[in-house]
């Protein structure tokens, strides 16, 4: 709700719980054409259980063009004492039960973001082991529910650290990610890897091509995620829509073998354009379920290494969606 | 640990990252010739051979003086320290013999094993001290890679966590010199044989055991690319009254690298372990033949699974040099073929061959 808050202020609309389901709507109500680009849509708890203005549940407009349900499971960060400021996730508490209902009510994956951030001081040993510690256990509850895991350690970008050093801290901390995974005996096959691209940091001088961002975050995961697990669907943490776009492409013709699919798990980037064209105006519902299709096409393109880009950096596709300090 | 300080410069990643490579090149697979001066005892005593220096020197001649085409099955040997300082019988060192067959020279670099105390028999590995300088060395005369044996059994109460943490660390910190040094370190965490254990409890220690390696090898800063894996098959254990097929063994051991050997490492390179040398030749072909993706090459590092046929042709005699080149020759193309997945037996295969090659508790 809180973060969907930021998103209606920047066009002006109330954050209803009406605008909200309205809004979802426009996704949702998108034509077959987004069956061939989006696998899995997850909801947060409140959109679960919401209907269209026809009274179809979500769920099933969503489940009918053939598209996974997901749910956000975790219940966001809070402090860990004695550090710089980092974090750990909370909502393991009766995670059993809850998986267990939502399984019931529709769903077949779950999210859990956990956040790291760089600097001089951090990420520290402590908020890597206990962030990786933490996605274990709330993997193998989903497991044990019959939900797929979507594991998401993410290093945000706030920061001038250069492409190296995000680099070196991805390695780090989905090791440390992989190896919790084995303790907590989470079968691989049954999870999906949800990590940052390794990029500069927002504030760093340098500028970096996406082939030096693919190459480096593809070399990053080919360090790490062992081949068993089927997908890695990266977060957009605060790319313009067409940069996300451009970097996934990049990734995806990238020299290197990559033993996993290598997609998008897109929130940002893939509703910008389409917040902008709704504005929330009834009327402008159709243009608003237009641009999100036009994103979603173009994503599924760059995830087979086969989009060529627009040319065109003005208007939505191209502003930056960097928010300092990015909470969901 | 937040903060990068880089272990090896570009290039020097780049000089490791070719090593490997050409180690693991298509069809290719290493030669085990390391046996200590103890092993090669065992060896030698079955074929009613003494152990005498001059015999283990002319044994290995024989191996390294095969037909040059040998580099087409072969990609590097390992040789123990003994044998890197001999020559053959016209004075030319072993190293330079084998250089000039475009094959990559290795070197055993662990001291054998000693007990962790408070556990249930089980070892760590000793080697470390003034590893930096022997690497130094062995560089210098002509060594590219190195290779250090880790031990661990499974029983009851075993492998513990102790045991599996501490042999991570220990191959973590050797290829960390080792690298350093410009010698490309092979990573052999081997899983015994011995037991009574099934197939399924060997694939569910193997991947905890790996799964602790490359966890160690990344806290210790290893460059992966520049590494070699060498573990043992997935297998049941020696006494297990259940039998299983090469298929069964390849899908166990495959999936159990894909949960856990990142695409990075360029090959695994098993060990043979006391499998006969048609086992380990069709074993290996299984997994080349698998349907399940191999982001890394899948080929061979065998010991005694490519020289007992030649041992038992040679039987100390030098009338029977030739013999036991082709011997040798002939199970490396077999294994060069398995490593394609292209290995069809003929159905009939001699006994030396056939023979389980199994020492309990097996120490080099």
């Amino acid at each position: 709700v809180g973060s969907m808050a930021k998103r209606l202020n920047q066009i002006g609309v109330e954050n209803t719980e009406e605008n909200r389901r309205l809004y979802r709507q426009i996704l949702f109500s998108a034509d077959s054409r987004v069956k061939k680009c989006i696998g899995g849509g997850i909801f947060f708890h409140e959109t679960m259980y919401q209907k269209a203005d026809d009274g179809t549940p979500f769920v099933q407009m969503i489940k009918d063009k053939g598209i996974v349900v997901g749910i956000k499971v975790d219940k966001g960060v809070v402090p860990l004492a004695g550090t710089d400021g980092e974090t750990t996730t909370q909502g393991l508490d009766g995670l059993s039960e809850r998986c267990a209902q939502y399984k019931k009510d529709g769903a077949d994956f779950a999210k859990w973001r956990c956040v790291l951030k760089i600097s001089d001081n951090t990420p520290s040993a402590l908020a890597i082991m206990e962030n990786a510690n933490v996605l274990a256990r709330y993997a193998s509850i989903c497991q044990q529910n019959g939900i797929v895991p979507i594991v998401e350690p993410e290093i945000l970008p706030d920061g001038d650290h250069d492409l190296k050093r995000c680099q070196y801290v991805t390695e780090k901390v989905l090791a440390a990610v992989y190896k919790a995974l084995s303790d907590h005996h989470v079968y691989l096959e049954g999870t999906l890897l949800k990590p940052n691209m390794v990029t500069p940091g927002h504030s760093c001088p340098t500028k970096y091509s996406p082939e030096e961002i693919a190459m480096a975050t593809v070399t990053a995961l080919r360090r790490t995620v062992p081949p068993a697990v089927p997908g890695v669907t990266f977060l957009s943490g605060g790319q313009s829509e067409e940069e996300a776009s451009i970097n996934l492409n990049a990734i995806n013709t990238c020299p290197l073998v990559r033993p996993w699919a290598l997609t998008f798990s897109y929130g940002r980037a893939l509703q910008a354009s389409a917040l902008s064209a709704w504005r929330g105006q009834r009327d402008n519902a159709n243009a608003a379920t237009e641009e999100f299709v036009k994103r979603a096409e173009v994503n599924g393109l760059a995830a087979l290494g086969k989009y060529e880009g627009s040319g065109d950096d003005s208007g939505a596709a191209g502003q930056s969606l960097y928010v300092a300090n990015h909470a969901y | 640990m937040t903060h990068q300080f880089p272990a090896l410069s570009p290039e020097q990643k780049k000089a490791l990252s070719d090593i490997a490579q050409r180690i693991v090149a298509s069809g290719k697979g290493i030669l085990a010739a390391d046996e200590s001066v103890g092993t090669m005892g065992n060896r030698l005593q079955r074929i009613n051979v003494e152990n005498t220096e001059e015999n283990r020197r002319a044994f290995r001649e024989i191996l390294f003086s095969s037909d040059a085409s040998i580099n087409k099955s072969i990609g590097g040997v390992i040789l123990f320290h003994e044998t890197l300082y001999q020559k053959d019988s016209t004075g030319k060192p072993f190293p330079a013999i084998i250089k000039e067959k475009g094959i990559v020279v290795g070197i055993k670099l662990d001291a054998g094993t000693a007990p962790l105390a408070g556990t249930n028999g089980e070892t760590t590995i000793q080697g470390l001290d003034k590893l930096s300088e022997r690497c130094a060395q062995y560089k210098k005369d002509g060594a590219d890679f190195g290779k250090w044996r880790a031990v661990l059994k499974i029983s009851s109460t075993t492998p513990s966590q102790l045991a599996i943490q501490e042999n991570a660390n220990t191959l973590a910190r050797y290829a960390s010199i080792c690298q350093q040094n410009g010698l490309v370190p092979i990573v052999e965490p081997e899983v015994l044989p011995d037991g009574d254990h099934d197939l399924q409890r060997c694939q569910y220690v193997t991947e905890k055991v790996l799964a602790a390696v490359y966890k160690a090898l990344n806290d210790h800063h290893v460059y992966l690319e520049g590494t070699l894996l060498k573990p043992n098959m997935v297998t049941a254990g020696h006494s297990c009254p259940k039998k299983y097929t090469p298929q069964d063994v390849a899908a166990a051991t495959v999936t159990t690298l894909l949960r856990t050997v990142p695409a990075a490492v360029p090959g695994i390179c098993f060990l043979s372990g006391g499998q006969s040398e048609e086992e380990a030749s069709l074993n290996l072909n299984a997994m080349n033949q698998s349907p399940l993706p191999k982001p890394w090459k899948l080929t061979f590092s065998y010991g005694r699974a490519l020289q007992a046929s030649a041992l038992a042709a040679w039987l100390g005699k030098s009338e029977n040099k030739k013999a036991a080149q082709e011997a040798f020759c002939k199970r490396a193309q077999i294994n060069s073929l398995a490593c394609r997945g292209q290995y069809v037996t003929s159905g009939k295969t001699d006994a030396a061959a056939m023979q389980s090659l199994f020492t309990a508790s097996y120490t080099y």
